[in-house]
């Protein structure tokens, strides 16, 4: 009992430790974790049932728009506009998951990517709402809980995010041991013998990928809230192309995986992406190739791979 | 009246482009089963190697042409043998991984030697000129690109239909066991397709510059448009490929001449539509 | 009647005819083998009864019920379950949890996202059950993709009862199995509940006699003739297609 708590309790303590290790950095810091939301809800899609997508950052984007639009025309309570943002993430992916889980494969993948390049091309012609190009701008949000006020340091913006984040860590952990959860994991693994269980693997599927989208959702809407802008970038294929290498740098379906691949591809990222946007381009595409053919199953299975490699296991790394 | 011809004129002319540039790609698809996302990289490559050819050593545009393309083929091949083999047999999401890990490695590339800048493909004085149809004047680029994709379908039509390599290579796209149970080389078959694949987007990226400008992130601007080529024509489908490409081709021109602010929003919707009722493309197979 | 009643049945692909006219029954408790030469059209039976197939002709009614309208899902709601002639689990799942899947998604509880899916002592107790039955005990929390082959095929069987079917239909229950395990599969469908309706297809003969009170010989899409396993043994036809299959 006590070990499953170990992982998040050492996960508390690292971003304890994180704030005051590095005072300084603390928008970078932020940045990091609102990532580990986007990707947690790319590990519930892809890691728990398995289906491919680069195109999260749809409903990212979708989230962000939300919640900043929320903010300057509504009501500026951040957690109301975390729900504006889940909300939306989770109608666009809805909506749009209605078409693309009756698709597979390749098709699948590259819808993906194109209802996320819609979106883009949606909030660049929207002007007037949007802000095009200039990104979305002038959204202020209010105190938190009524108690904490946004700093210009970000002090409230960390704690913030990362309460989000713990949450929806915990959320999906409930999730991913639920009767839902597992049935995910069986989509996952066997969608033909779901069908031969009785379960309608569309719907199934189509249920997880609106859950998804809300998560993400709620991770734009940290985003918007927390740098106070939005830009078109948050629907871009890199985004979505990045969160899914995080998310099999620290492997899938084990949600800390989706946290530590996070967490060291951003560090990476700091270090080699300061100089150079081009070199960094060399790096992660190295990296990619590196996990695909030496880490298939990422670094949280790296202890299981090992043991079972010890043992003279059949499957190791598989 | 003006209008409509323009629309077919461009529309026919940016099809050829796209599908000289995805039938490699789809054939790729249906052979070895592999998602790959780095296919734009090879016109990107032989874009830029015509640019350093072309703009930068100044050899006529019809020699940089042929040695970019070659040049092409000879970076495809030792990469089909040291990374795609070698991802064959992965899942599919290895697959979308591996090719944008190589997308991005060839991104960086073409930067670190050429810069981020467009890279321009000087077009010789006879392809600038228009030619006059009588009722209509056309660009002889235009008319090129036309002619050299007719002559590219005829090519691969005769290479599939009255070749050996053709038989092996249909017989293996149909069923890949049966094929290497039947003696049929198929590693030497994926090896000889890949590098076609690769050479006939690296000439349909050359010859697509003007409509598809060529920089280093090439592979990244236009993936989904490959993409939608080869899903729309259904995998592994030649001809399912030039019927895609050429109504991809025609409806993207048509949609940015008569709703300008619209295009890409119409486009990616009749695209959408088209794949939720046919999911299998055009000529996919079950 | 009670169980299945086919009258009639057809299947054509084009022109080709795989099943004719092709009358079935199978009461409660039955326990049926369906043989013939490959390609007789064995699968294609299976598959128009499981509803993966829908039928030219003839009708399918199941307790009474016509079913031919309804899909795959909605026939295991009736009761109507398969095994995989090629071994369809859950790999990476314990063998606990592929069975707590189907009993979960049984008991309509497949959806429910805030309770852990171990938690229904109910359910845990079937699923325990089963892992006695099919003498899985020891195997109970390794993944199935640890398990020999003939352990999955265990699993498999057991998948499927776990929908607790009222019509089973084994295909290829031993298919791929060494012939040294061969008994292990034959003691788990001598086990099965004796309400049940079972419909086995197989190759392996011994099987086929060891489990089987009664069955049914299809050649070329049509029943050529059901008996006893002794009247099958003897039947001049029957053996003239095994034994004179050999040399044409």
């Amino acid at each position: 009992m006590a070990v499953r708590f170990l992982p998040p309790l050492l996960m508390l303590l690292a971003a304890v430790a994180a704030y005051f290790l590095f005072p300084y950095n603390l928008a970078f810091l932020t940045r990091i974790v609102i990532m580990v939301v986007l990707v947690l809800s790319l590990d519930l899609v892809l890691g728990f049932a398995g289906i491919a997508t680069l195109g999260q950052a749809a409903m990212y984007g979708a989230g962000a728009y939300a919640a900043g639009l929320f903010a300057i025309h509504v009501w500026a309570d951040p957690v109301a506009g975390l729900v504006a943002g889940a909300l939306a993430g989770a109608v666009l992916a809805a909506l749009s998951g209605a078409v693309l889980m009756r698709t597979q494969g390749l098709t699948l993948i590259m819808l993906t990517i194109a209802v996320a390049q819609i979106c883009a091309e949606i909030a660049n012609r929207a002007r007037g709402v949007t802000g095009g190009a200039d990104g979305l701008r002038g959204i202020r949000p209010g105190k938190v809980l009524g108690v904490w006020e946004f700093d210009f340091i970000g002090i409230t913006g960390y704690w913030y995010a990362l309460a989000v984040m713990l949450l929806v860590f915990a959320v999906l952990a409930i999730l991913g041991r639920s009767p839902f959860g597992l049935s995910l994991r069986g989509i996952h693994e066997s969608p033909a013998r779901m069908e031969a269980i009785g379960v309608s693997v569309y719907r199934r599927r189509l249920a997880a990928y609106t859950l998804g989208g809300g998560i993400a959702g709620i991770a734009g809407a940290l985003t918007a809230q927390i740098t106070q802008l939005v830009s078109l970038e948050t629907f871009s294929f890199s985004l979505s192309a990045e969160a899914l290498i995080m998310l099999i740098l620290g492997g899938t379906g084990r949600l800390y995986g989706a946290v530590l691949g996070t967490v060291i591809f951003m560090a990476v990222h700091h270090v080699a992406a300061a100089n150079d946007p081009f070199n960094w381009l060399f790096v992660i595409g190295a990296l990619v190739l590196a996990v695909v053919f030496f880490l298939p199953a990422g670094i949280a299975h790296l202890p299981t791979s090992l043991k079972r490699l010890s043992k003279g296991g059949r499957h190791a790394g598989s | 009246m003006n209008l409509l011809l323009n629309i077919a004129v461009d529309g026919i002319a940016y099809g050829m482009i796209l599908f000289m540039i995805a039938v490699g790609l789809s054939v790729t698809m249906g052979l070895m089963r592999v998602v790959n996302l780095a296919h734009g990289g090879f016109a990107l490559i032989g874009g830029a190697l015509a640019h350093w050819l072309g703009a930068g050593l100044g050899l006529p545009f019809g020699l940089a042409l042929l040695l970019a393309v070659a040049g092409t083929i000879v970076i495809a091949m030792p990469l089909e043998r040291l990374v795609y083999r070698r991802i064959y047999g992965f899942g599919e999401l290895q697959q979308v991984l591996a090719t944008i890990g190589l997308t991005f490695l060839m991104i960086a590339s073409v930067n670190l030697l050429l810069g981020s800048s467009l890279l321009a493909i000087p077009l010789p004085e006879a392809l600038s000129r228009s030619v006059d149809l009588g009722f209509r004047q056309l660009t002889a680029h235009r008319a090129a690109v036309i002619a050299v994709g007719a002559l590219v379908i005829l090519g691969l039509w005769a290479l599939l239909d009255r070749t050996r390599f053709g038989i092996r290579l249909r017989a293996a796209v149909d069923n890949r066991d049966t094929a290497s149970a039947l003696g049929i080389d198929t590693g030497r078959i994926y090896m000889l397709t890949f590098a076609l694949g690769a050479g006939l987007a690296a000439l349909g990226g050359i010859l697509g510059a003007e409509l598809l400008p060529i920089d280093a992130y090439y592979p990244l601007r236009y993936m989904v448009l490959f993409l939608i080529v080869v899903a729309i024509g259904g995998l592994g489908s030649i001809l399912g490929s030039f019927v895609a490409a050429l109504a991809i081709g025609l409806i993207e021109t048509a949609s940015r001449y008569l709703v300008p602010d619209m295009a890409t929003i119409t486009f990616f919707g009749i695209v959408i539509l088209f794949l939720a009722l046919r999911p299998r493309g055009l000529m996919g197979r079950a | 009647m009670q169980g299945l009643e086919v009258r009639g049945l057809s299947k054509r692909f084009g022109g080709l005819v795989v099943s004719e006219n092709i009358d079935f029954d199978l009461p409660p408790g039955a326990r049926k083998a369906l043989i013939g030469p490959n390609g007789a059209g064995k699968s294609t039976f299976a598959n128009l009864v499981t509803g993966i197939l829908s039928p030219s002709g003839g009708t399918i009614r199941f307790d009474g019920q016509d079913v031919a309208g309804l899909n795959e899902a909605q026939r295991v709601k009736r009761g109507i379950a398969k095994t995989f002639q090629i071994t369809t689990l859950f790999p990476r799942l314990t063998v606990r949890e592929n069975l707590r899947l189907p009993v979960l998604e049984r008991e309509g509880q497949g959806t429910r996202m805030f309770r852990r899916a171990s938690g229904n002592a109910e359910i845990e107790a079937e699923v325990t059950a089963l892992i006695d039955q099919f003498d899985l005990g020891p195997l109970a929390d390794r993944p199935v993709l640890d398990l020999a082959y003939g352990q999955q095929r265990l699993v498999e069987m057991a998948l499927s009862l776990a929908l607790k079917p009222r019509l089973l239909i084994l295909d290829e229950p031993a298919a791929g199995v060494p012939s040294s395990e061969t008994h292990l599969i034959i003691e788990a469908i001598e086990r099965l509940p004796d309400d049940l309706a079972v419909l086995v297809i197989e190759h392996d003969m011994d099987l086929v006699f060891r489990v089987a009170r009664s069955i049914v010989v299809l050649v070329q899409g049509r029943i050529l003739t059901e008996g006893t396993p002794e009247e099958i043994a003897n039947n001049a036809q029957v053996r003239e297609l095994y034994l004179g299959g050999a040399h044409g």
